[in-house]
């Protein structure tokens, strides 16, 4: 081999630094070995986290991109090492995050011959990814890579596979490293038309009781500050999405927190009353509808959304405006006159003090409180993974979000396990900030092997295992509509969080009292010897409310829990 | 044949020629409970592209839908209904007929009427080659069944834009 040429796998590596990429989460395996290899033959900077299955190297991927907003590079093997990707390539995919996923694949005159560890993750990762690669080519290594990571950051942000074939790998290649793209159907035009934004302050003029539905888009495009702007100039009342948290403060007077089937009461309230319901960067998700008929019904829809295909998929909007949702709104800031809204946020005020979120800090012990309390300790300021389950809309609820990158959250797929590895991500990308988990004691046990993972690079992460013992958010759905039977809910045999810790040389704490929670709490932030975990042995029947059951009208929210039977809730899941 | 109960489309898609361009198409369809009826594919003038005509059945508010998403492809240039347009759209069929001396005059009479080409003649069957609308392929397919059909393949539609309209 000559100078100017190389072998694939250090193409690879070479095209990842020129993207800019810092670490690589993985594991390795016989087909990827020519990219492994050219870690080390490059003598690259790019750090290689070695994590203990491919599920977490995605999740932890899916937290640091969506800790820095920047994309995230997952390097796993064919076969099996592959297939372990899916759930964490879906779940970038539901929350559009950029991903790109490396998967190494058995040579390519063994394809579609069932060789040993070939698997068409090509084919079966297509409904899940925003695009994906076969490599067949050695020198289109660099073209597809700088295809990919375009692909996977512009736009509405998502997924690409590139699977690489071992003798694509070991292969020479002497194309240009900084090769041209050629993917003449994807579009990237997300300018803003004018008209529409007139349309836009026209209609908010005209508006008694407006509202601002911001989601995960509004984030994604970076929005947040010209958010504000638009809100505290127009005097618009703000309620954001589960993925919408931290686009604009939580804490500010104009914000109603998160809406949906365990939003706020105020923000659902103000759903049912607003006159105009300006979206930017939601999707209209099922959590959020209730019963999509009866959504805003009476009111004005605006919808703002980079991804044409969300317009009128869930909500039929009466003013579209298809565009980047920063560059929209800080057009529309220009045209938007101060709107008389005094006697409306009065009003929804008025739901705040009648409606708060609330619980009992006396009596047993509380996830809420913990949480609570936690935002308290940190101010705030904490970068905050969730698992899945109602810890998650507990946390949403009471760890308010100031600022984007700082909730971590399976929102669309719901991926219980997603927590720990995510945190670990996260703290990857941004070193020297607060990071916490709150996972519950389901969803820890699917990855908990990442704890590994976490001690070994020593990450200053908190693991808040909340433990009630059981799948709660199911074993609520069947006490609520399934007159309590309790059916696969039970998590018996639950081991000792707190040894199984130390048996990978991380600090645990137990939590059992709620007198003890701001001590103990305490504790594990001033612990700085590596990550640390606190299990706390919380309330095993607590229910998450409020709650609008699943498809049904948000009129019909339980604010508390409720004292007549509940039909079968009608919506998915 | 056909679903009656649901309105069938003619869509035109306009992709990249890549592996797995037809693949990511036909899973937009079959996610959203469409059902592809036909599917013609082909390379257009530039190969580096292809045409795809695919003629489907489901609720209209779905395809709307699906048109979207099948835009937000990497692959799909761009993607146009022709259903309520006055498009030209052509079909080729071919039929194969049990027929021996006997009726043979008789069938070459009704398929002189469709314009037919005779592609294969043996003692006891003949082919038939027909051009046209589908609804006339679908009127000598009923024409003609009074003999016996042994075999009958369709192309499916294509369908080209008139004058300056692209396709």
């Amino acid at each position: 081999m000559t100078n100017n040429t190389m072998e694939g796998g250090q193409a690879i590596i070479r095209c990842l630094e020129n993207e800019g990429v810092e670490y690589i989460f993985g594991y390795s395996g016989g087909s990827v070995i020519p990219i492994f290899d050219a870690l080390v033959t490059t003598e690259t900077k790019i750090k290689f986290v070695l994590v203990r299955h491919e599920q977490g190297a995605t999740h932890m991927a899916d937290g640091y991109a969506r800790a820095t907003g920047k994309p995230a590079v997952v390097l796993i093997t064919s076969g099996p090492g592959a297939t372990n990707t899916l759930t964490g390539i879906m779940t970038a995919h539901m929350d559009s995050v950029p991903m790109i996923v490396l998967s190494g694949q058995s040579v390519s005159w063994m394809l579609g011959k069932d060789a040993f560890q070939e698997a068409d993750i090509f084919g079966m990762t297509m409904p899940v990814v925003k695009h994906s690669y076969l490599v067949k080519e050695t020198n289109d290594i660099p073209r597809i890579i700088r295809e990919s990571f375009h692909i996977a950051t512009t736009g509405r942000p998502g997924p690409v596979l590139i699977d690489v074939p071992k003798d694509v790998s070991a292969g020479e290649c002497t194309a240009d490293l900084h090769a041209e793209m050629d993917i003449p159907g994807y579009k990237t035009d997300y300018s803003v038309d004018n008209d529409t934004i007139l349309e836009i302050a026209e209609a908010l003029a005209k508006s008694k009781r407006p509202l601002i539905l911001a989601g995960h888009g509004a984030m994604i495009s970076g929005a947040d500050d010209s958010l504000k702007a638009l809100a505290e100039k127009a005097q618009i009342p703000v309620t954001n999405t589960l993925l919408g948290k931290g686009v604009f403060p939580e804490t500010h007077p104009l914000s109603l927190g998160m809406l949906g089937m365990h939003g706020t009461a105020y923000a659902n309230k103000a759903i049912c009353e607003c006159d105009l319901l300006l979206n930017i960067g939601s999707r209209f998700d099922d959590r959020i509808l209730g019963k999509p008929d009866l959504f805003c019904k009476d009111a004005t829809i605006i919808h703002i959304d980079i991804d044409n295909a969300e317009i009128g998929k869930m909500i039929q909007p009466q003013i579209i405006c298809v565009a980047d949702a920063k560059t929209a709104v800080d057009e529309l800031i220009q045209h938007v006159p101060v709107l008389e809204t005094v006697a409306w946020r009065k009003h929804l005020d008025g739901y705040k003090a009648k409606f708060p979120l609330k619980f009992k800090r006396q009596g047993s012990l509380k996830m809420q409180h913990i949480i609570d309390e936690f935002y308290k300790l940190s101010e705030g300021k904490a970068c905050v993974a969730t698992d899945v389950g109602q810890h998650q809309m507990w946390a949403a609820q009471f760890y308010k979000s100031d600022s984007r990158h700082n909730w971590l959250s399976s929102g669309g797929a719901g991926t219980m396990g997603f927590g720990l590895p995510a945190c670990i991500g996260a703290a990857f990308g941004r070193p020297d900030d607060l990071h916490v988990c709150f996972v519950g004691d389901g969803g820890f046990q699917m990855t908990f092997f990442e704890l590994a993972t976490a001690a070994l690079h020593k990450l200053p992460i908190k693991i808040v295992v909340l433990n009630n013992h059981y799948l709660g958010m199911v074993r609520q759905w069947q006490e609520l509509f399934y007159e309590d039977r309790t059916s696969g809910v039970d998590l018996e045999g639950n081991p000792d969080f707190v040894k199984l810790a130390e048996s990978f040389g991380i600090k645990g704490f137990n939590l059992r009292r709620p007198g003890d929670v701001k001590r103990v709490l305490q504790n594990a932030l001033d612990y700085n010897d590596g990550p640390c975990l606190i299990n706390c042995e919380v309330e095993k029947t607590d229910n998450v409310f409020p709650m609008i059951p699943a498809g049904a009208a948000i009129e019909d929210m339980l604010v508390e829990p409720p004292t007549r039977k509940l039909e079968k809730p009608t919506g998915s899941t | 044949m056909p679903n009656s109960d649901k309105p069938m489309h003619t869509l035109s898609v306009y992709v990249s020629n890549k592996p797995g361009a037809l693949a990511r198409i036909a899973q937009v369809f079959a996610r959203r409970g469409f059902n592809i009826e036909s599917l013609v594919v082909s390379p257009a003038v530039d190969g580096h592209f292809s045409r795809m005509t695919i003629t489907c059945s489901g609720n209209p508010t779905g395809l709307d839908q699906i048109i979207k998403q099948m835009m937000k492809l990497v692959d799909v240039l761009h993607c146009i209904d022709h259903t309520f347009d006055k498009s030209v759209v052509k079909e080729m069929g071919l039929i194969k007929i049990a027929v021996d001396s006997e009726g043979r005059s008789e069938a070459l009479q009704i398929a002189g009427h469709y314009g037919c080409k005779t592609v294969d003649l043996t003692p006891d069957s003949m082919i038939l080659q027909v051009v046209g609308n589908p609804a006339k392929i679908d009127a000598l397919e009923e024409m003609i069944a009074k003999f016996r059909i042994i075999e009958l393949v369709r192309t499916g539609k294509v369908v080209m834009s008139r004058g300056q309209n692209i396709t």
